[in-house]
Order: structure tokens, then C-alpha cells, then sequence
């Protein structure tokens, strides 16, 4: 066994990659997630079929093989991309598919009466959508979205396998460079650990923020509480 | 003719059942009036085809001199005019009582937030629950819920408001603070159309029962009228069925 400092200080230079590679898609995914979700709940049967269909296709292959798609199959097109947008583009386009499934169930979740009591007061449909459907259904959605975000982060080290050098990218040329698999993976395994950690936390964090009594799991329990000391206005 | 609603033959089906029948009346401003019937005539129905929250099949509806049922009326104009209380009360649950009042003021009228805010407090007072403004949906118990959703629909200066069972779904203790804020609205003079089964309520402030079954109006008049000389044997039936099972609670 071996410990070299040089390592983790080398390895330390990738985080930003990481980091801006989780968060950048992160973003992607919330935008286009909660348009897509908007669309699948709202949309006509054209437009339902074709975001069922993107959905399909992200999820159902590969995220390896769609980032070798964006990045050595489209110049085959005549696009070429650089690798750091190959990588937003393939990461931040699968990620959008996954959150919006995440999306669409939380839409859903929210009680047909919030709306109908939304369109009652007069308010159009876009303007009850963003006012009082997304801000329920963004806050129920935090703790399985959450998940995706910590998936993300693990997920973005893929992007080594086109030259990118995030934490696993530097750690592979560490390595190779030394024979010393076990101690370097072992290292960066770490380091993921270490951000997933951090992640958590600071997500938990704006759970606990943004939580509104009765909106989510919390209120559940709250409600069940409620009913087993009986209800009245104390 | 200067009826603040009218409503002419409305008839309405779900897949092959005809809930409405070709359902007729009107209302002057100021009016209250209570529909009454078995459950599943289509009462609630009714109510939704008015502000088309449920598109009528067949039949038209006025508010004033504007038709509602026209394709090319502006549906949100004109439900910012017309007021509707549900059974299960539908507050926005991520906005506190206040926040609740306030938002289709603002978001729908575009008031300011500081006017708004003002006047949300001004109609939770007006129900009662000046000091629950900052508490949420889920903080609240039933009666309290719907008085807010009362206060909400009041902030909106509506010509008329639509209660659809407002007070089924309140535990009994609770019903007496509800329908105390609905007598002193019909007292006010505000035009209501109510469905319910609180007899009390309609005995105390309507000026018209509407006795609906299988989809079409039986019976209407005034509630005295309707209690001790009813037209239809049927009609005579149910009133005295629901005064015995909801008690004459005035």
C-alpha cells in the first residue's frame, strides 16, 4: 500500500470539472424536466407521444452509449462538438428524462381540486400551473428529485472515457501512470463520497427550508398525528 | 330584463347518463337560493356548468348581459366574477390564509401586493379568522378552512358566488361557524346560489328552494311555501327526510 498527498491535491484539480459537469446538467434537467413533465400532464396526444417517446429512448439505453453518440457519432453528421458540451449535452439531455418522470408524478400528486379551485378564481392555465400547481408539486418532488442529483454526480464520471479530466478522468491518469489501481480508486471513491455527502446535506437543508406544514411527507405525518388526537381547531 | 343570472336549458351527460335534463331559472342580484335534491341529480353538475368549470352540452348561461356558455367569452373574466366554495374547500395548501385571499387579486387583477394583502385582511376579518392570516391550510380545521376559502372568493368582488355543499364535509360542531358567515353574506345582500342540505340555512335567508331530481327542477318556491304546501308529493317527501336527518338547526 501506498499514500501519495500529490495524489489528492492532483485529484482535488478535478473537482471543479465534477462540479460544474453535475451542476450544469443538474439545471439542464430541472428546465427541460419540468417542461417535458408540463407537456406529458398537459399536452395533446401528439405532443404527449412525442416527450413519451424522448423519455423512452433516455431511459431506456445506455447513458454511455448516448454520450458516444453526441460525441464521436454526430461528426459523422457534420456536428462537432467539444467534449465538455458533448458532456452537458448528453448528461443534461438524459438527466432531463429521468427528472421529468420525477416532475410529471409530483404534477400529478397535487389534488385536481387545487386547480379547478385555481381556474375558479379566474386565473388561466398557465397562471394556475405556476402559481399553485408547480409550487406544490416542486416541493413534493425535492426528496426523490434529490436522488437524481446525488445519481448525477456519480453518473457525471463517465465523461472520462472522452478525455474529460474530472476527478475520475485524473484519477484514471494517476493510475495508469503508477500501477497503483487500488490505493488511487480508492482515493476517488472517497472524494465522490465526500461530495455525495455534502450534496445530501445541503439538499436536505432546503427541504427543511421550503417545507410547508401538510405540503409532503413531513405533513403526513403531521396529519396522521392529528387524527389520532382528534381534529378540531386547537 | 335585468336578471344578474340566468340559466336556460342546460342540459349536461357523462358518457350516456344524462346528469342535466334541461335545467331553467334565474336569479336577481341579491338573491340567495338554495337547490336542494337526492345525491347524484346533478346538482354540483349544475353548479360547475355555470362558471364552466364542466362545459354544458346543451342550454346557455348569462351573468348579466355577457353569455357565459359562448365559445368566445372570455371564461376568465368571467369566473373572476363569480365566486365558487367547494365541498372540500381547495385552499391553495403551500399558501398561508393570507397568501390564500390574496393571490387572485393580485395575480388575476394585478392589485399590488401591499393593497392586496390589505384587502385579504380585511375579508378574513369579515369571516372571523383575522388571527389565523399566517397559518397554513393543514393548521387549520375544517370550518376554518372553508371560511377562508370564503374570504377568497369574497376578495375578489364577485356578483355572485356558488357554494357547492359548502358544510358536507365539516364534523358537526363545525358547521354552525360556517353557515353563520353565509347568513350575515345573504344578509348583506350578496347573490348567492347555494347547494346544501342545511334547511335551517335555507329556511333562515333563501328566498327560493330549488327542488331538483333526476336532472331537472321539480319544485321551486319559497321555502315556507315549499315546507307546508309543497306542489309534489315528492317534493314534500325530501324536505321532511332531511329535516329529520340534518335537524332544523336554526
Amino acid at each position: 500500500m501506498e499514500f501519495r498527498f500529490e495524489w489528492v491535491s492532483a485529484l482535488a484539480q478535478g473537482l471543479p470539472l465534477t462540479l460544474n459537469i453535475t451542476l450544469t446538467c443538474i439545471a439542464v434537467g430541472i428546465v427541460f424536466g419540468v417542461l417535458l413533465a408540463l407537456g406529458r400532464v398537459y399536452g395533446n396526444r401528439p405532443i404527449r407521444w412525442l416527450i413519451s417517446g424522448y423519455i423512452q429512448f433516455f431511459r431506456g439505453t445506455p447513458l454511455l452509449v448516448q454520450l458516444f453518440i453526441v460525441y464521436f457519432g454526430l461528426p459523422n453528421w457534420g456536428i462537432t462538438l467539444s467534449r465538455y458540451t458533448s458532456a452537458i449535452l448528453a448528461l443534461g439531455l438524459n438527466t432531463a428524462a429521468y427528472q421529468a418522470e420525477y416532475f410529471r408524478g409530483a404534477i400529478q400528486a397535487v389534488s385536481g381540486g387545487q386547480m379547478m379551485a385555481a381556474r375558479s378564481l379566474g386565473m388561466t392555465m398557465p397562471q394556475a400551473v405556476r402559481h399553485v400547481i408547480l409550487p406544490q408539486a416542486l416541493r413534493l418532488v425535492l426528496p426523490s428529485w434529490s436522488n437524481e442529483f446525488i445519481l448525477m454526480l456519480k453518473y457525471s464520471s463517465i465523461v472520462y472515457t472522452i478525455t474529460l479530466y474530472d476527478v475520475m478522468g485524473i484519477g484514471k491518469r494517476i493510475a495508469n501512470r503508477n500501477f497503483k489501481f487500488f490505493e488511487v480508486f480508492v482515493i476517488v471513491a472517497l472524494f465522490y463520497l465526500a461530495l455525495v455527502f455534502i450534496v445530501s446535506m445541503v439538499l436536505r437543508f432546503i427541504e427543511r427550508k421550503v417545507r410547508i406544514p401538510g405540503l409532503g411527507s413531513s405533513g403526513e405525518v403531521r396529519g396522521r398525528r392529528q387524527r389520532i388526537f382528534g381534529r378540531g381547531s386547537a | 330584463m335585468s336578471k344578474l343570472l340566468r340559466v336556460e336549458d342546460v342540459h349536461k351527460s357523462y358518457g350516456t347518463e344524462e346528469v342535466l335534463k334541461g335545467v331553467s331559472f334565474d336569479m336577481e342580484k341579491g338573491e340567495t337560493k338554495v337547490v336542494i335534491g337526492p345525491s347524484g341529480t346533478g346538482k354540483s353538475t349544475l353548479l360547475r356548468c355555470i362558471n364552466r368549470l364542466t362545459p354544458a352540452d346543451r342550454g346557455r348561461v348569462w351573468l348579466g348581459g355577457e353569455e357565459i356558455t359562448h365559445t368566445r367569452t372570455n371564461i376568465n373574466k368571467i369566473r373572476a366574477q363569480i365566486g365558487f366554495v367547494f365541498q372540500s374547500f381547495n385552499l391553495f395548501s403551500h399558501l398561508t390564509a393570507l397568501g390564500n385571499v390574496r393571490i387572485a387579486p393580485m395575480k388575476v387583477k394585478g392589485m399590488g401586493k401591499a393593497e392586496a394583502t390589505q384587502l385579504a385582511r380585511t375579508e378574513l376579518e369579515r369571516v372571523g379568522l383575522a388571527d389565523k392570516a399566517d397559518a397554513y391550510p393543514a393548521e387549520l380545521s375544517g370550518g376554518q378552512q372553508q371560511r377562508v376559502s370564503i374570504a377568497r372568493a369574497l376578495a375578489m368582488f364577485p356578483q355572485l358566488i356558488l357554494f357547492d355543499e359548502p358544510t358536507s364535509a365539516l364534523d358537526p360542531e363545525l358547521i354552525g361557524e360556517v353557515l353563520e358567515v353565509m347568513v350575515a353574506l345573504a344578509k348583506e345582500g350578496m347573490t348567492m346560489l347555494v347547494v346544501t342540505h342545511e334547511m335551517g340555512f335555507a329556511r333562515a335567508v333563501a328566498d327560493e328552494i330549488i327542488f331538483m331530481e333526476h336532472g331537472v327542477i321539480v319544485e321551486h318556491g319559497p321555502p315556507a311555501q315549499l315546507f307546508s304546501h309543497p306542489e309534489h308529493a315528492r317534493t314534500g317527501e325530501f324536505l321532511n327526510k332531511i329535516s329529520e336527518l340534518y335537524g332544523e338547526t336554526d
